[in-house]
């Protein structure tokens, strides 16, 4: 039977050196549909929050005069004024801001998901590879700070010092450093007793060298697959704060604030007003769920 | 068995004792105090009040007290905001409201979500399988505050079947609860499906299959118990997740549960009423959290104590 060029390619790349588990990855993850599909709708997505500025006739902010007023009759998407996602109650074009609210949302779920990784990476990783008393004390206190209602502690933290978009960004991140602590702090566990780790001891390099550069690079592909899956919960946790009227303020704005719009306007019948931001926080929320599933499939140790 | 029981509630303890200490340091470090107001008070008034509530005591004094004061009496001190009214008045008249489309909505989602999955799982690569995933997966971008406004579109505005919003009766319950329970019903359809799956090629399932049990005994007595490990450690996140929820029910349905108290008490700087709420809903985790693990042990043998 002969073999296509292509199976011959690849035989002879197999005889020659053999497929580094990253290459083994990123094969069976272009191989997943549903993960393919996800990193369409992702860059569909991102696409609209970067260049949705050139597109649309209107800023974010201008009231348009000729519907204020009569939102429901005159307000509805339409090419012919430029409003193609129509307007909000008080005549400012619904595309320029959800436009926007995407760059937000995306932002917020990018910062918070970097904040959680970096320290749930350095807490878990110290922790695994100090090992010990130490080790015991920092994992329960993970699990004390686990058990704290952090939904609560956030509105109360954006109640007392201001709604200032820093303390959410930060917020958010600090809610869920501690799940990747713990898959960091098993991971390390494991990594430790390797040879190179001794190796690397026994020549007299130090903790905070070892953790850095031998242990954490170990990481990156665990680390890679759970920030993929924090960036759809911080998003989730952004909306929700900011569906409750504490998140961002005006005259930013977030998908989380525009579907809380939405939904304070829908008895008027002014239904693309929640429509259109919908539409976009789902698909977001879509395409990372599947990326991020298809990375696990395709990285998770676990599954080998 | 009731060693680790003890042993989890001496965790629990401090972890509540950090939380109270936490939300309350918090609120005292920071600008402005619940007396800050439009107009200023004058400053033997505003110096009273500081007396009459005890916010002129050094912190560890305050917090001593405020503690003190929840462990004998189960007092959480009078309302800021509402001179007439204690936190416990304020917190028993909607915790009985949220307790109510909470624990339906956790029923509903646990009947439904597992029964899907297990039908899913039995099968396998059937229309109904394909069915029941992708309902799972588009319930997940679903969260409440994304399922309340679309189901007062439909049901109220478009249908007239549902009042919109209000407490009164069993026809208000129908869509806080759909709205609370509609994520978590397809994350554990979802996590049953696999787990069972994987449960159904194990060996003690070929066993019971080939010594002739039917097929109904045996995915009920001897696959659904293991299967359901994954589904109990995820209940404990998601009983946290609906009470969060619940503050956006009570807002957007007008239900009048605690989390409506605990969004008012935020915009009005009610310290003592946020402070009652947030260690009220702490506690009922730490609660929780314990009888998940508690059920784990029990349906789970290898877990030793």
């Amino acid at each position: 039977m002969a073999m296509t060029s292509e199976q011959a390619v690849e035989a002879t790349a197999l005889a020659g050196k053999g497929r580094s588990p990253w290459a083994d990855a990123r094969r069976r993850f272009f191989r997943n549909k549903a993960a393919m599909v996800g990193l369409a709708i992702l860059a569909f997505v991102a696409l609209f929050a970067v260049f949705g500025d050139f597109l649309s006739q209107w800023s974010n902010e201008e009231l348009d005069y000729n519907v204020m007023g009569q939102i429901a009759q005159e307000g509805g998407p339409s090419i012919e004024n430029g409003h193609y996602f129509g307007t909000d109650d008080l005549g400012r074009d619904l595309f320029a801001r959800t436009v926007q609210g995407t760059q937000i949302s995306l932002a917020v779920g990018l910062v918070g998901a970097l904040i959680a990784c970096v320290v749930g990476t350095l807490y878990g990783a110290v922790a695994g590879y100090v090992g010990g008393r130490t080790d015991n004390i920092m994992m329960r206190i993970v699990d004390i700070f686990m058990a704290i209602p952090y939904m609560f502690v956030l509105i109360l933290l954006l109640v007392m010092y201001g709604r200032s978009i820093t303390i959410l960004f930060a917020g958010v991140g600090l809610i869920s450093w501690m799940e990747m602590a713990r898959i960091v702090r098993g991971q390390t566990l494991t990594i430790k007793g390797r040879e190179f780790v001794e190796a690397a001891r026994a020549t007299g390099v130090s903790a905070p060298v070892i953790i850095l550069r031998h242990i954490v690079p170990n990481l990156l592909g665990v680390i890679a697959v759970y920030a993929t899956l924090l960036v759809p919960l911080m998003i989730l946790t952004e909306s929700f704060i900011s569906f409750l009227g504490l998140g961002v303020q005006e005259p930013l704005t977030s998908l989380g604030a525009l579907i809380s719009e939405g939904a304070g306007t829908i008895a008027y019948g002014t239904t693309w007003q929640l429509g259109f931001p919908l539409l976009f926080f789902c698909l977001t929320l879509f395409g990372l769920f599947f990326v991020g599933d298809g990375l696990r499939d395709a990285l998770d140790p676990k599954d080998r | 068995m009731l060693s680790y029981i003890l042993k989890r509630l001496a965790i629990a303890i401090p972890t509540l004792l950090l939380l109270i200490i936490i939300s309350f340091v918090l609120m005292h470090s920071a600008p402005g105090g619940p007396f800050t107001a439009e107009r200023e008070l004058p400053p033997q008034v505003l110096a009273n009040l500081n007396e009459k509530y005890g916010l002129s005591d050094p912190l560890w004094m305050q917090v001593g007290n405020y503690v003190w004061g929840i462990v004998t009496a189960f007092d959480f001190g009078p309302s800021f905001v509402y001179k007439d009214r204690t936190v416990n008045e304020i917190i028993a008249q909607g915790f009985p409201i949220t307790l109510t489309y909470g624990l339906l909505s956790f029923a509903i989602a646990v009947l439904v979500g597992v029964s899907l999955g297990v039908a899913a799982a039995t099968r396998h690569n059937s229309p109904l399988d394909y069915a029941a995933v992708g309902v799972s997966i588009g319930a997940q971008v679903l969260p409440n505050f994304v399922m309340a406004p679309i189901l007062v579109l439909i049901f109220t505005l478009w249908l007239r079947w549902l009042p919109g919003g209000g407490w009164q009766g069993p026809e208000y319950w129908i869509m806080p609860v759909i709205a609370l329970s509609t994520s978590f019903m397809a994350s554990i359809a979802r996590i049953t499906r696999s787990s069972m799956l994987e449960v159904l090629t194990s060996n003690h399932i070929r066993t019971a299959r080939a010594k002739g049990l039917p097929e109904r005994k045996v995915i009920l007595r001897h696959a659904l118990k293991p299967a359901m490990l994954p589904v109990i450690s995820y209940l404990g996140p998601a009983f946290v997740a609906m009470i969060t929820g619940s503050v956006v029910v009570d807002i957007y349905f007008s239900t009048g549960g605690i989390g409506k108290a605990f969004v008012d008490s935020a915009l009005n700087r009610d310290y003592a009423v946020m402070m009652g709420v947030t260690i009220l809903v702490g506690a009922l985790t730490i609660f929780f959290n314990l009888v998940v693990d508690i059920l784990y042990g029990w349906i789970d043998p290898k877990i030793r104590y």
